[in-house]
């Protein structure tokens, strides 16, 4: 079994996101780090292959400038095997379709069983690339899988859904974006940080994966950001003084029930 | 609250990449747990195996033993990330870093075959012991002393302040060998005794060292600092540092040298309690409001937090320059003192500025600060007072610019 990891170079979590409004883009200049949504993939993977079932390969994938390479060093560091880079300033600007587009071409080269990601990037926080990498691929796709099991080519995974948990199962080749609950990332050890750098590392430009040029960056994405606006205020919520607890719950039911939410 | 500590461009790709791990370690596993072990005065067991496992305890022993081969400023680097979480996680390393430190520099390579590999795993830990009750400082009075008996040396005395004292098992200890030495230094010898850990009474080959009850101290909890009293210890002439030849009569010179790269890493203690407070003063001003507005727009507490930010940067500069030049084989006790006395004491001085902004809550358990206002100090004390530090500092200058 081969398990491609789909990976992303995000702003840190200390730095204060904000909008470049300019290029109309998220402002990444700053200190960068691994997605860590995409850490769960990785230890997803692991825990295929720590739990028995027979995996040749994990590969982190990543598409990105050349800084990127800091997120695959701490991928393999994380305990994939090797890592593919698609690094091409024609990529600059792609939307989620786009570069949902590149990422299956450069899949499609490495030819897994199972394709992980997490649920959601840090930074553009779409939460539907594994969806559009799918649909390329054709393959199967489920989001939100918070526990997972691989036997005999099928998955058997549970999702998390607004209503509870769906056990699904799942033939592979799949591509699955795993829910931050389904596991606790492990530490990569100094061992294996100092040994990040000796892991095959593969760039890749658009020419080398047959990325056609008119389906990628800005020219080749569907979505166009016409304004960019600061989400509205949060109106002051209203307080009630807490002088007769009877009375307090009686006016939370009332104010619950003018507004049909119970 | 985590914030930009600005020394990123400093690093290289894999020191980034550690002290960014370092970092989350410290923030999922030592932050949200110190208080609990802080208050039960209890060994954070459960944190210093995750560390063994992640390799913190063979950052500086070379690859062929095992260990990662990583400099002094690396380590200085982990070290300031681990005291920001709690100083006494680094007192659990430490120790162990002097020890290794001294094996790898003054072994002989069966000393250096038999600990480095156990050490590098953190299988065993080390602690090193110069002062006794009545010696600290003036470490050339210390009374404990080894005789010769047949193929072994007899030890007799008691030790004082022995950080990771029982839970170690290997003591590199210095004692006097020859009392008539004159200076007296020339009589002081390193041995590497062996112990039970975690055992107060030793037994078998290990008989005749005893570790009392753990001192009770006013911070710096969770890592014991004990008493070693040796009465009739047996050490082989094999455990004498750098054997029985070249080692004797040269513990007073390899200890004073473990010493300096000791100062580097008490000063990234400093360094990094410091950077804590800081944290934690930034955070806590912009919560509490007093005459209508965040304590933070208050110029009052805004010079504080500009003092305190202009010190932590200043103290990590010099610390990191002394272990920059120490690495590079250059000359660093004139530094190395400097960085062990403006860390320490920017520790102690930006802790109490974090103290005063947090008011009546800095007093009460409840706040992180309470516990970092009882560990500052120890730095003040401990690898040499900053008074030490001063007369060290002091007689290089004087030596270096002699007209």
């Amino acid at each position: 079994m081969k398990i491609c990891c789909l990976v992303k170079e995000v702003p840190d979590a200390a730095v204060t996101k904000r909008m470049d409004p300019d290029s109309k883009r998220l402002d990444r200049s700053g200190e960068k780090n691994l997605n860590p949504f995409d850490t769960h993939a990785i230890e997803a993977a692991m825990q295929i292959k720590e739990g028995g079932t027979p995996v040749e390969e994990i590969v982190a994938v990543t598409m990105g400038p050349d800084s990127a390479v800091r997120a695959l060093h701490k991928a393999v560091a994380l305990g994939a095997d090797r890592s593919v880079h698609l690094s091409d300033a024609a990529l600059e600007g792609s939307d989620v379709c786009a570069t949902g587009y590149a990422l299956a071409k450069i899949l499609e080269t490495e030819n897994p069983d199972l394709v992980l990601l997490g649920q959601q990037s840090d930074d553009g926080e779409c939460y539907t690339i594994g969806a559009v990498v799918a649909d390329h691929l054709k393959m199967p796709s489920l989001t939100q899988v918070i526990k997972m099991d691989a036997a005999d080519g099928k998955l058997t995974c549970e999702r998390q859904a607004e209503y509870g948990y769906d056990t699904v199962e799942i033939d592979m080749p799949a591509v699955i974006s795993v829910g931050d609950a389904i596991n606790e990332p492990r530490y990569p050890s100094l061992k294996a940080i100092m040994g990040a750098k000796k892991k095959p590392l593969d760039t890749k430009a658009v020419a080398d994966a047959g990325i056609e040029a008119d389906r990628i960056g800005e020219g080749g994405s569907r979505t166009t950001v016409l304004a960019l606006a600061e989400p509205p205020q949060k109106e002051a919520g209203e307080v009630i003084e807490d002088e007769d607890t009877n009375e307090t719950v009686e006016k939370i039911v009332a104010w619950l029930d003018e507004r049909k939410l119970i | 609250m985590a914030i930009a500590t600005g020394t990123y461009e400093d690093k290289t790709e894999e020191q980034k990449a550690i002290i960014e791990m370092v970092r989350q370690f410290v923030d999922e596993q030592i932050l949200p747990n110190a208080e609990e072990y802080d208050h039960e005065d209890k060994f954070p067991e459960p944190i210093v195996e995750q560390m063994k496992e992640l390799g913190l305890f063979g950052v500086t022993i070379p690859e062929e033993y095992g260990g990662m081969g990583l400099d002094l400023t690396t380590y200085t680097m982990i070290v300031e990330e681990l005291s920001r979480g709690w100083i006494s996680i680094s007192g659990v390393v430490n120790t162990h870093f002097i020890g290794s430190y001294l094996l790898m520099k003054f072994g002989t390579e069966e000393q250096k075959d038999y600990f480095l590999p156990k050490m590098a795993t953190g299988e065993i830990r080390a602690a090193f012991s110069l002062s006794e009750p009545e010696v600290g400082s003036d470490v050339q009075g210390i009374k404990t002393s080894a005789v010769k008996e047949g193929d072994d040396w007899v030890i007799n005395g008691q030790k004082m302040w022995v950080t990771n004292g029982l839970g170690s098992s290997v003591v590199f200890l210095l004692v006097k060998t020859d009392p008539k030495a004159d200076p007296p230094y020339k009589g002081m010898t390193c041995f590497i005794t062996e112990k039970e850990a975690w055992e107060h009474e030793n037994t078998g080959e290990y008989a005749g060292l005893n570790i009392p009850p753990a001192i009770k101290k006013m911070g710096y909890k969770g890592v014991e600092s004990t008493e070693l009293v040796y009465d009739g210890y047996k050490c082989p002439s094999g455990r004498i540092l750098g054997g029985e030849e070249d080692g004797l009569g040269e513990g007073f010179r390899q200890m004073m040298d473990a010493l300096e790269v000791g100062r580097v890493n008490v000063a990234a203690r400093g360094v990094g309690i410091a950077q804590r407070a800081l944290e934690l003063g930034l955070r806590y001003s912009q919560e509490r409001k007093t005459f209508g507005k965040p304590i933070a727009e208050h110029q009052a507490i805004q010079f504080k937090l500009a003092d305190m930010a202009t010190k932590v940067e200043a103290a990590r500069l010099v610390t990191l320059k002394a272990a920059r030049m120490k690495d590079a084989g250059e000359r660093s006790d004139l530094e190395a003192g400097m960085a062990k006395l403006l860390a320490s004491e920017t520790g102690k001085e930006v802790v109490e500025d974090c103290f005063r902004i947090h008011g009546g809550y800095g007093y009460s358990k409840e706040y992180e600060i309470e516990r970092l206002y009882r560990d500052a100090p120890l730095l003040l004390i401990g690898e040499g007072t900053s008074e030490i530090q001063r007369m060290v500092i002091g007689k290089k200058l004087i030596q270096r610019h002699k007209i």
